[in-house]
């Protein structure tokens, strides 16, 4: 399926400023690992597709959903998918 | 005072950079400083509450409390061509930021660097620039710059002052229209025209490309087959073609 | 209050509460399918429900237009961004569909004539949320549309409601369907933006 509306499709570092508001912090350097690949890369390199409401965020080498970030009222929400860790060097 | 993260912004200063793109100066008091490559999300709220919330990146590095940003505008957009269009000092706007920690270029590296831009990719990259030159290092980083026409290119006459007051290298490439008496190729970027302008990959230097995501991709393809290591190579990708 | 821009907001584009994050408005019924319209007739058509114990119930279109058919009037949204709100059919609630079996499944993959497939857990079939719809704003469905008959299953993005449905398979686990196995979510809840996996 090819999408027509498609929000930008960027990268990680677009997503900044909502994991700001998930975190209080800069997110975009931490390195996350994919469930689903193995690959480990800094979150500033995902696929990411957003728009005012959203953030997809995808792993780069297997295209598969890391988490996304939605806007929920004055708030965010991360709904985890294939991020399994986390890590900050 | 900051709630959620957004700092008042008051614009002092809008000046037309090309005939799409406007630089805009806003004053953000309490700013704490940015390092060269960092962007900000500006929000801006209608009368009605309506709000739109967008990432530009921010021209400028430093503490100053005057960030300098670029606009392009994009047709039919939403909020672009509000600032590029309608926006006049005085006018206000909401700042987040600085905003990210990975595309960013700070002093004391010892490797090379090579900034590659693509129409208004160059605004980070313009930071990186202003920084580097401040503190003598313009000799080590090299900028390739890709625009449609001499026209488009944003921060054109600064760079090419820079160039000849013996700054940073300044490769332009124009892939519609080159000024008069250009005696290189015109069309898109390829792997030659990088081979040629950038530091050979022996140089191991650290690559910042920025642009639309479809020029980024295939810059950085092109960086990876002339030897450049994916992990020397960082990108910032905007929305568009 | 936030910082109100002076002179903003003419440009807006037209939004709607209604909509799930990433969605936008169309009035029109864009038709995206993998491969060709299968083109079934009446007196071929039918419906089936297989439990995971073996046992089927099957309808006949005579058979299918005896069952209690209900009105739903609904918002559907697609995948790929557009949303389309109010829209009306006409179809036989899944429950009843449900009611001739015996199962303790949890999930059921939709087949179609042509062979597409997906996924939908039973908890999303259950409980008026899905239909089996050959009606569409009073006209009967149009093969392009997935006519005869076609899964309706509005509350999950519209890929989840399969055209040209032939039967439920229902299934202890969660499996793949089409689309699931090429990279789309398992379940597809919009207002959480489950496009992909």
């Amino acid at each position: 399926m090819r999408a027509d509306n498609a929000a930008s499709i960027v990268d990680g570092n677009a997503a900044a400023g909502m994991l700001w508001d998930v975190f209080g912090a800069d997110a975009t350097t931490l390195i996350g690992v994919c469930a689903g690949c193995g690959d480990a890369a800094p979150l500033a390199g995902a696929v990411v597709e957003i728009d005012e409401s959203a953030a997809i965020v995808r792993c780069r080498a297997c295209t598969h959903t890391l988490f996304t970030v939605l806007r929920d009222g004055d708030g965010v929400r991360m709904v985890l998918g294939m991020l399994q860790e986390i890590v900050r060097r | 005072m900051t709630v959620g993260g957004w700092r008042p912004g008051r614009v002092v200063e809008a000046v037309a950079a090309t005939p799409s793109a406007r630089i805009l100066r806003v004053q953000v008091p309490g700013w704490p400083g940015n390092d060269a490559g960092q962007h900000v999300d500006i929000r801006l709220t209608a009368e009605d509450g309506y709000q739109a919330v967008r990432s530009y990146s921010i021209g400028s590095y430093g503490t100053s409390e005057t960030i300098e940003l670029a606009v392009d505008e994009i047709p039919e957009g939403e909020v672009s061509p509000y600032l590029v269009e309608d926006v006049q000092p005085g006018d206000e706007l909401e700042v987040k930021g600085p905003l990210g920690g990975y595309f960013v270029w700070r002093p004391g590296g010892e490797a090379p660097v090579q900034l590659i831009a693509g129409g208004s990719g160059i605004v980070p990259l313009m930071a990186m620039v202003r920084a580097a030159t401040d503190v003598g290092a313009a000799g080590s980083v090299r900028l390739l710059y890709s625009v449609r026409t001499p026209r488009d290119a944003i921060y054109r006459d600064e760079l090419a002052r820079r160039g000849d007051d013996g700054g940073v290298a300044v490769t332009w490439r124009y892939t519609r229209e080159a000024p008069a008496g250009w005696a290189d190729r015109v069309g898109r970027l390829d792997e030659a025209a990088i081979r040629s302008a950038a530091w050979d990959p022996g140089r191991e230097p650290i690559v910042y490309v920025c642009g639309p995501t479809g020029f980024v991709e295939h810059v950085a393809d092109a960086l990876v087959a002339l030897g450049h290591p994916p992990a020397r190579i960082r990108t910032e990708r905007f929305g568009g073609a | 209050m936030a910082v109100v821009s002076r002179g903003f907001g003419a440009r807006r584009r037209e939004s709607d509460p209604r909509l799930p994050p990433g969605q936008y408005l169309t009035d029109d019924f864009p038709v995206l399918s993998a491969g060709p319209t299968p083109r079934i007739e009446q007196d071929e058509w039918r419906f089936a429900v297989r439990t995971e114990g073996g046992q089927t119930a099957s309808w006949t279109w005579d058979e299918f237009m005896a069952l209690p058919i209900e009105d739903v009037h609904t918002d559907i949204h697609c995948v790929t961004r557009w949303s389309k709100l109010e829209t009306s059919w006409r179809g036989v609630s899944v429950d009843t569909l449900l009611d001739s079996v015996d199962t303790d499944a949890e999930y059921a993959m939709a087949h179609s004539y042509g062979g597409y497939t997906t996924n939908v857990p039973l908890e999303d079939l259950r409980g008026g949320k899905a239909w089996v719809a050959f009606e569409f704003e009073g006209e009967p469905l149009d093969p392009e549309h997935g006519g005869p008959a076609r899964l309706l299953v509005p509350h999950l993005y519209f890929w989840k409601s399969a055209k040209w449905v032939r039967g439920l398979t229902l299934m202890p686990d969660d499996e793949p369907g089409f689309w699931e196995q090429n990279g789309y979510n398992m379940h597809g809840d919009p207002w959480t933006e489950e496009r992909y996996w």
